[in-house]
């Protein structure tokens, strides 16, 4: 093919400048919608300029001018090949109250092989525990913990009116922020094929375990239940969701059974985990809240009875909402 | 089997992408230093607007300090994930570090990112910071076939520099006017659009379009070996090329086999 470079871009040039035009209008307003007319006017713009670009590949001369078209191309390419669903408008209740308990139960099995893994630890805890008690500071690395069950219940249960009165607000972000943040550690460890995330939640479980065995071994279990219940019936269902997403991201990545290409079966599945870590950050942020405000109260500012009442209630509520919320009439 | 969209790396730093249309191009990958870089205005831009948002609580401090405190912890969260995830959507795979320094984040297909994309790569930063400054995403960066960390990767995302887009000024021939006088022989002319084969007409193209990158002596060389293969086509009259030199005489034969179109791209009227 012998082509007439100046001839041909003296032609061409004003549709380039055309579809350049295009795209910095579609760039700077995302929501624009193009009428019937200007999305087949793009469509030809669009196919004239990678004829265009195909004219000029095999010509050595003029690399400025080729250059310009292949990011005039990938522009438009981009623009005109989206690789997903439109995002509509964002509906933050609906996608909580109703898409969030779907995806979970469209998953369970990630689910219950969190939960699996979580109870694991927590046996594994409490036996490592009952066999060797001064392995407590080992199992659990937290200074509060390692103190002496009796000594403390003693303690919270002198502390008379508001103790976290000037910073419950601060300590309930500070929760907050952190469970979230062990959460998406929990979830994106999935990209190592799930094998960090099953470290996570089975240390998770050990820690757990190792708490509960030490509180009930020490005659503490009213204490124990009042203080966990109310907070931990969601926070730690939201770590489990959070190994949930991690799993069904691992699963994806490892393929098994499944012929499609790793990026086709990512792709297929990335809402979903999205949806799942998005809703275990939402119960972390109950979770923080009940936990500053409500669990860091004991007997007799708040009687154990009532915390224990309310932790069932909020389970209770949770096994609902996961089990039944967002199901067609 | 060619999978439409899906890229390729060609180089060292190239991401090939073949459309539907069945065009190709490239993209060029980013550095890891041009994207430490960015990360690293990023983190200004989130920490520097986390200090003036901090100095602006202190001032409201008095309605409650508890809370105000409690704002900021929640505040300086929600920034460092939504601040890529944010602007990344809204400007279309770019923040401000990327911005400044030329890059984009794009489908590794080189379609356009959805938000799921940009959400996950975005999330799994949590991995690739591990241990600490980007440790595991540097070496998969670096490792890696397209320059992706882990959550490029899981995400099919590539990040790439971004070229201008401006059109190249091609200055119009200086001696449009100029007498041919090869086609002051019709028969002959017609004769040597016939002969002369499409690679000698691409190559005797490119030789004008890049005469000023040649230096003298391969300038002469080269349009004296043009010269010779256009002679070898049709044999004109020696008065037809009294007084040319071997480059303006590769040029008129040019414009007869493009038909009459001056081919003259920078400063072709000077002769070899």
């Amino acid at each position: 093919m012998i082509l007439d470079l100046p001839r041909f871009i003296k032609a061409e040039r004003r549709y380039w400048e055309e579809l350049r035009v295009l795209l910095d209008k579609l760039e700077s307003a995302p929501d624009v919608r193009l009428s019937l007319e200007e999305m087949s006017r793009a469509q030809y713009l669009y196919q004239r300029s990678c004829s265009a670009l195909t004219r000029l590949s095999g010509f050595a001369g003029e690399l400025e001018v080729r250059q310009y078209l292949e990011a005039l191309v990938a522009r438009a390419y981009a623009e005109f090949h989206p690789s997903g669903a439109r995002v509509g408008r964002i509906r933050p209740v609906q996608w909580f109250a109703k898409t969030f308990p779907r995806t979970f139960r469209k998953h369970f099995q990630a689910f219950a092989l969190s939960l699996a893994l979580t109870v694991g630890g927590t046996a594994f805890g409490a036996a490592a525990m009952a066999l060797d008690h001064d392995a407590k500071s080992v199992l659990m690395p937290f200074s509060q913990l390692n103190e002496d069950p009796g000594d403390r219940v003693q303690r919270e249960e002198a502390e008379k009116g508001d103790h976290m009165k000037g910073v419950k607000s601060t300590f309930a972000a500070q929760l907050m922020t952190h469970n979230i943040q062990v959460g998406l550690l929990t979830f994106a460890l999935g990209v190592t094929w799930g094998v960090g995330s099953i470290i996570l939640l089975f240390y998770n479980g050990v820690t757990l375990g190792a708490v509960v065995l030490d509180y009930v071994g020490a005659g503490q279990t009213q204490f124990l239940c009042g203080w966990l219940l109310p907070h931990g019936v969601i926070e730690i269902p939201a770590i489990l969701v959070a190994g949930q997403a991690a799993f069904v991201l691992a699963s994806a990545l490892i393929g098994f059974r499944d012929s499609a290409r790793r990026s086709e079966r990512l792709r297929a599945c990335t809402n979903d985990v999205l949806t799942l870590a998005g809703g275990a950050a939402v119960m972390l942020v109950w979770a923080g809240i009940i936990e500053s405000f409500f669990s860091q109260y004991h007997a007799p500012v708040l009687p154990y009875s009532l915390k224990i009442a309310f932790g069932l209630v909020e389970f209770a509520a949770l096994c609902v909402f996961l089990a039944r919320a967002g199901k067609s009439a | 089997m060619c999978v439409f969209g899906a890229g390729r790396k060609i180089g060292v730093n190239k991401l090939a992408i073949h459309t539907p249309e069945g065009v190709r191009f490239d993209l060029h990958l980013a550095g890891p230093a041009t994207r430490f870089l960015a990360w690293f205005m990023d983190a200004l831009v989130i920490y520097g607007s986390a200090g003036v948002c901090q100095r602006g609580l202190n001032y409201v401090q008095f309605l409650n300090k508890d809370v105000v405190h409690a704002a900021f912890v929640i505040l300086l969260f929600v920034v460092t994930i939504g601040y890529p995830i944010t602007l990344e959507w809204m400007w279309r795979g770019q923040t401000v570090g990327k911005r400044i320094f030329g890059l984009r984040v794009m489908d590794a297909g080189g379609r356009r990112l959805s938000f799921g994309q940009i959400a996950l790569r975005n999330l799994l930063r949590f991995v690739d910071v591990l241990p600490l400054l980007y440790l595991v995403g540097g070496a998969a960066l670096v490792l890696s076939r397209r320059g992706q960390r882990l959550g490029d990767m899981v995400a099919d995302t590539v990040v790439v520099r971004q070229k201008k887009l401006v059109l190249p000024v091609i200055p119009p021939s200086p001696d449009a006017a100029r007498f041919n006088s090869l086609l002051e022989y019709p028969h002959l002319a017609a004769r040597l659009r016939q002969s002369v084969s499409a690679g000698l007409a691409q190559v005797a193209m490119e030789a004008v379009v890049r005469r000023d990158d040649l230096g003298a002596e391969a300038r002469i060389e080269v349009f004296q070996a043009l010269g010779k293969k256009f002679r070898e086509c049709v044999k004109f009259p020696e008065e037809a090329l009294a007084g040319l030199s071997e480059e303006r005489f590769v040029r008129d034969c040019l414009e007869v086999v493009l038909g009459g179109t001056k081919v003259g791209l920078r400063g072709g009227g000077r002769g070899a």
